[in-house]
């Protein structure tokens, strides 16, 4: 794994479990409120918990849940806020197609993964079939 | 634990007003979806405010539904006007890549009434 997910000197900010579908509402709620702590603006509050929402619908339609945790800490020179969202669901067998625009293998629109990358400033996906799937989204400070 | 809070819908006049007043789940806004078109097929209502001020993000779930939701309308002859998009919501939704086709949008209550207004006004000529 050449970038890894967790960096030690992150701070976490919270963490947090996908279960039920109401925990998908409370959860992106808990995300617009640490990028607002955190000293994001408003479209970038805004940004992140879009793409957050969009994460932890995947993790709540496909994988059965998971876990969702938020850091501040320096990445690649910048601040940036942080959210990770690991699940033990299914694993997506062809990364580079859930990336397409339009492509969904189940109930979603097929928004979910391309859409939350074009409004983060860092998107890192790793999967493993039959494992899991991990996200990880950053938004500059 | 689940609360279900159903979102109310007015009546007045020929419009349906539905003011969104929740972070919404998405069984909330395949209900209120439903609860809509079934009010349109009840009152024969010419048109529908949807007040979203409130909202602070609409993702491609609630966006879908909301496009999908004026597309039915406008099968059963009405219309519907989304209202009060925020500003960093209308700057999320497009970098989404979500086009939301055949819905209207307006900047608050008044101007979409107006605009309903001068649609039913063309149909009627």
């Amino acid at each position: 794994m050449t970038d890894p997910i967790e960096n030690r000197n992150w701070t976490r900010l919270d963490k947090q479990t996908i279960q039920a579908e109401m925990d998908v509402v409370k959860v992106r709620q808990l995300v617009r409120y640490h990028a607002k702590e955190i000293g994001l603006g408003i479209v970038d509050q805004t940004r992140i918990t879009t793409a957050a929402s969009e994460l932890f619908r995947n993790m709540f339609l496909y994988a059965e849940g998971g876990d969702v945790l938020m850091d501040a800490g320096i990445y690649n020179d910048h601040k940036a806020f942080i959210i990770t969202c690991i699940d033990r669901g299914p694993g997506i067998e062809d990364i580079e197609m859930a990336m397409k625009d339009g492509y969904s293998t189940g109930d979603g629109m097929g928004y979910g993964l391309p859409g939350s990358k074009r409004l983060v400033d860092d998107f890192y996906i790793e999967s493993t079939v039959n494992q899991g799937t991990t996200v990880r989204i950053m938004k500059w400070i | 634990m689940l609360q279900e809070k159903r979102i109310p819908i007015i009546k007045i006049g020929d419009y349906l007003i539905v003011s969104i007043q929740v972070d919404m789940h998405d069984k909330l806004a395949i209900q209120l979806q439903s609860q809509i078109l079934e009010s349109i097929e009840k009152t024969g209502a010419k048109g529908v405010l949807i007040d979203i001020s409130v909202l602070e993000m609409v993702d491609s779930f609630i966006g879908r539904m909301l496009s999908g939701m004026a597309s039915m309308a406008a099968i059963m002859d009405a219309a519907v006007v989304i209202v009060g998009m925020q500003p960093a919501v209308a700057i999320t939704l497009v970098e989404l890549g979500l086009e939301m086709p055949g819905v209207d949008t307006a900047l608050n209550m008044e101007k979409g009434i107006e605009m309903l207004n001068r649609r039913i006004r063309q149909i009627n000529e």
